[in-house]
């Protein structure tokens, strides 16, 4: 199988270890093999090693090392962000992120409505024998 | 951004004077240190090669870190360094891409005891630069000279997001392709 999601200028990437946890960040330049520079909106640009970030489908388009106007603007270009929640595995982590911080109420509602669907499902799949058998 | 084991300082000093010597020359040294009295040692200890002045006859007159000044710029740099093996001392020439100096320093002594079993205290640092691209020697550094660079991570090991979550046996198999 060919690999399809390569480390270049512009992809974008996702933090899976240490203190910026969680992040999306953009490859902004490849430092040696092992590390990489990279930047975010929202941070100051440093260097990343590979280990620590899982590289996502997302890519943008920017020159080697962009000022930080110019990523900015390239990311909204891009719509990095709603490509990120839109995609299945953000939805994944955004969902993660919400059972997270339920609190006990949440989770009695949550109770509740698993109950609920529970009880439509075995209804429908009651009907569905009764036909079967008929 | 990390913690870096070694800092660079810039340390002046100078003999003390005496009846025959009322200003005595000031001499300025950059080096390499983990901590700022460990820099006056080695600054102490390089001077007494170069010229006829003890700590005991002389005086540290300024002790400055000196910090990198664009750390967000990845840049190639160029050692020089002397050292003493099982055999001898020889110089080698060695570069680093990093984005400080202090960096490719650590990456340097790293290298050095790995490869060559040479620890800290047998490595002297005789000069650094930082090389534009054009007149990098290794093809290492070389090969990462490319503005379009590209290349897939072949080995994807997956990693607890923090080492308290790490178990010693898995369920099951982990998937290692990227």
């Amino acid at each position: 199988m060919p690999f399809k999601r390569y480390v270049e200028i512009g992809r974008v990437a996702l933090v899976n270890y240490g203190k910026e946890y969680g992040r999306l960040v953009v490859i902004v330049d490849v430092i040696d093999q092992n590390r990489a520079l990279v930047d975010a909106p929202d941070m100051v640009r440093g260097q990343m090693n590979f280990k620590r970030l899982s590289l996502t489908d997302i890519k943008i388009d920017i020159p080697r090392v962009p000022k930080k106007k110019t990523l900015i603007s390239a990311m909204e270009a891009a719509d990095v962000k709603n490509k990120w929640e839109n995609s299945s595995w953000g939805r994944k982590l955004i969902v993660q992120k919400r059972r997270a911080s339920l609190n006990d109420f949440d989770r009695f509602k949550v109770m509740l409505a698993k109950i609920k669907r529970g009880g439509a499902i075995r209804q429908e799949l009651a009907k569905l024998k009764k036909e079967n058998a008929a | 951004m990390v913690v870096f084991r070694f800092h660079q300082y810039q340390v002046v000093g100078r003999a003390l004077p005496s009846a025959t010597d009322e200003h005595p020359k000031i001499y300025r040294m950059k080096l390499w240190a983990t901590n700022e009295v460990r820099a006056k040692s080695k600054f102490w200890y390089f001077l007494r090669k170069l010229k006829k002045v003890k700590k005991s006859n002389g005086q540290v007159l300024a002790i400055n870190e000196i910090f990198e000044r664009k750390p967000t710029k990845i840049k190639n740099y160029g050692i020089w360094l002397r050292y003493q093996s099982r055999t001898g001392y020889h110089n080698m020439y060695k570069e680093y891409r990093d984005t400080t100096l202090n960096g490719a320093v650590e990456q340097m002594y790293n290298e050095m005891a790995s490869r060559h079993r040479v620890r800290y205290h047998c490595i002297q640092i005789i000069k650094t630069a930082t090389i534009p691209s054009k007149l990098c020697k290794r093809e290492s550094t070389k090969q990462f000279h490319d503005s379009k660079i590209k290349f897939p991570l072949v080995f994807k090991k997956v990693r607890p997001p923090s080492r308290k979550l790490k178990t010693t046996y898995k369920a099951s198999r982990p998937n290692l392709f990227m």
